[in-house]
């Protein structure tokens, strides 16, 4: 009877286990493995060490990449700053909020070539945007958002800003619900104004949100891809161009599948380093709340 | 405004009946309005077949994904047996594996299958979804003893108890599940550009950047196309809301 359950309960599993583990498990163990080899697809694997990761250490790209992707942790603090306005912003119970909350959801559940695509159309030197502010005389010539080496990273950035908003906000929203109305009616009574009670009271409650959501997009960064490969290309001039294009570059263009397990390897090594200092850093202090 | 203004002028753009899309000054209320680029886009361009596909895609996705969740998330929820807490933390726990790794070799295994260049390609890595066997999980916990007592009685058997009673009760979850899904199955772009070769198995994220390469001067008929494939996923999100962000908040504090 025992024996037939426990075959029953595995035979539910079966599905789920065996694509997780062709798809998931195998993969990313493999894909670890596989950096140690030069594989090609065509021939068979042959093991090499260290050697690609010493070929890394030297290879232009790769510091490029790095550096660029490492610059793209900038969005972090920016969008998590923007998304913790906006959720006490939009938490008021005013008449229409829903619909408020449901415009900054937009970007979210819209296809990233759309997405991509419009602001490169928005952003072009011709573009909507550079009418704008030559109108409002803000500028006096078109800035080249997309192809200037100088910027089109930022205004890359800014597009991922946009999209992942709402995101962020809706975790927030659930955050702020969270806590219990008697703390910040406490800090009032006390006579802390309305920047006091959020300083004070609010933003340190929020902390679990935040460590969630900072951890969430701080991965997200490293590994931006979709919108930088719609709008830019990795250009101009590999101004663009991150780790995980080099990785996709190197997997699916020149079939280096081993370099690129390399690289993605390394991606993952900053990834958890950044983690960790992520959690050290919003851990500290009293988190009495959990 | 920062954030519908761009869509306004998408649609307003894709409406328009001539002119390139940066027009001095910009066009908001387009006279006149024309379908012109809706019909232009899908009758000149592969965009039908895009869409077509694109429904296949997500709907068999959405399928599969239903079907595993519903079904591993049920004895992890509710049935003792040997390895049941191992595998219930090797699920979650695969959340934290650098999947990005992963993409490399799901490649090679495709290619092995012989599967390149499917629609299986594109949704069969995704089908195991850790978010949907952990939701589910939680919807079959807390279905009451009593319900399970009852059916037992009865002398239902394992399978029976699951399709006929518990099933049923847990279709709320699914059903948030499913909406989760779509705009991810409906989106989904890097993947399919990875494994798919031929522009006649395009879903619309890939074929639309696509089409914006080769028809890189006709704007308004990719302007109308990223608005025909925008709007499945508004109307979805602002007809189901509640249930959407119950699915992200949920997500959000698993």
């Amino acid at each position: 009877m025992a024996l037939r359950r426990t075959l029953v309960a595995y035979l539910f599993l079966l599905p789920a286990l065996a694509l997780l583990g062709v798809f998931t498990f195998y993969p990313v163990v493999f894909g670890t493995v596989l950096s140690l080899f030069e594989y090609d697809v065509i021939s068979p694997p042959r093991y090499v060490g260290l050697t690609q990761f010493r070929a890394l250490w030297t290879d232009r790209y790769f510091w490029i990449a790095l550096d660029n992707s490492l610059k793209y942790l900038l969005v972090v603090p920016v969008l998590q700053f923007c998304s913790i306005v906006l959720a006490l912003w939009v938490r008021r119970p005013l008449r229409g909020i829903g619909w408020f909350r449901a415009a900054f959801y937009l970007p979210v559940v819209t296809s990233i070539v759309v997405v991509g695509l419009l602001w490169r159309w928005l952003l072009d030197e011709s573009g909507l945007v550079n009418y704008v502010l030559l109108r409002a005389g803000l500028i006096h010539a078109p800035i080249h958002w997309l192809t200037n080496p100088a910027i089109a990273l930022y205004a890359v950035m800014f597009v991922t800003l946009w999209k992942g908003l709402g995101y962020y906000m809706v975790i927030y929203l659930a955050g702020l619900e969270a806590i219990p109305p008697g703390y910040e009616e406490a800090a009032a009574l006390d006579g802390a104004g309305p920047l006091g009670r959020l300083w004070h009271v609010t933003i340190p409650l929020l902390r679990p949100s935040i460590l969630l959501a900072g951890t969430l997009s701080a991965i997200a960064a490293l590994r931006v891809f979709e919108e930088v490969y719609v709008m830019t290309g990795g250009g101009p001039v590999y101004s663009t161009y991150t780790m995980f294009y080099y990785m996709f570059d190197q997997a699916f263009g020149s079939l280096h599948l081993g370099y690129a397990a390399a690289l993605g390897v390394v991606l993952a090594a900053v990834t958890i380093v950044l983690a960790v200092v992520n959690f050290r850093l919003l851990r500290q202090g009293g988190l009495t709340y959990y | 405004m920062v954030t519908v203004f761009p869509f306004v002028w998408l649609v307003a753009t894709s409406l328009r009946a001539s002119g390139t899309i940066f027009a001095f000054p910009p066009v908001i209320v387009p006279r006149p309005a024309t379908a012109a680029n809706f019909v232009g886009v899908w009758t000149t361009m592969p965009f039908g077949r895009f869409f077509v596909n694109t429904l296949y895609i997500t709907g068999v996705g959405i399928g599969l994904t239903l079907l595993t969740s519903a079904l591993a998330g049920y004895p992890l929820a509710r049935m003792r047996f040997p390895g049941r807490d191992a595998i219930f933390y090797a699920i979650v726990g695969s959340l934290m594996l650098p999947q990005h790794v992963g993409l490399i070799l799901n490649f090679v295994t495709l290619m092995r299958l012989h599967l390149i260049d499917t629609y299986a390609a594109v949704y069969l890595p995704g089908v195991a979804s850790i978010f949907g066997i952990f939701l589910l999980r939680q919807a079959y916990l807390v279905i009451p003893q009593e319900i399970e007592d009852a059916a037992r009685i009865d002398g239902a058997g394992e399978v029976r108890l699951w399709g006929q009673v518990m099933l049923p009760l847990v279709v709320p979850a699914l059903a948030t599940l499913a909406i989760v899904e779509f705009t991810g199955y409906w989106n989904a772009f890097l993947w399919p550009l990875i494994v798919l070769k031929s522009p006649d198995r395009y879903p619309l994220a890939v074929g639309l950047l696509y089409l914006s390469g080769l028809f890189a001067t006709n704007t308004r008929y990719i302007a109308a196309g990223a608005v025909l494939m925008t709007v499945p996923v508004i109307v979805v999100f602002l007809c189901l809301q509640r249930y959407f962000l119950r699915g992200i908040m949920l997500g959000a504090v698993k």
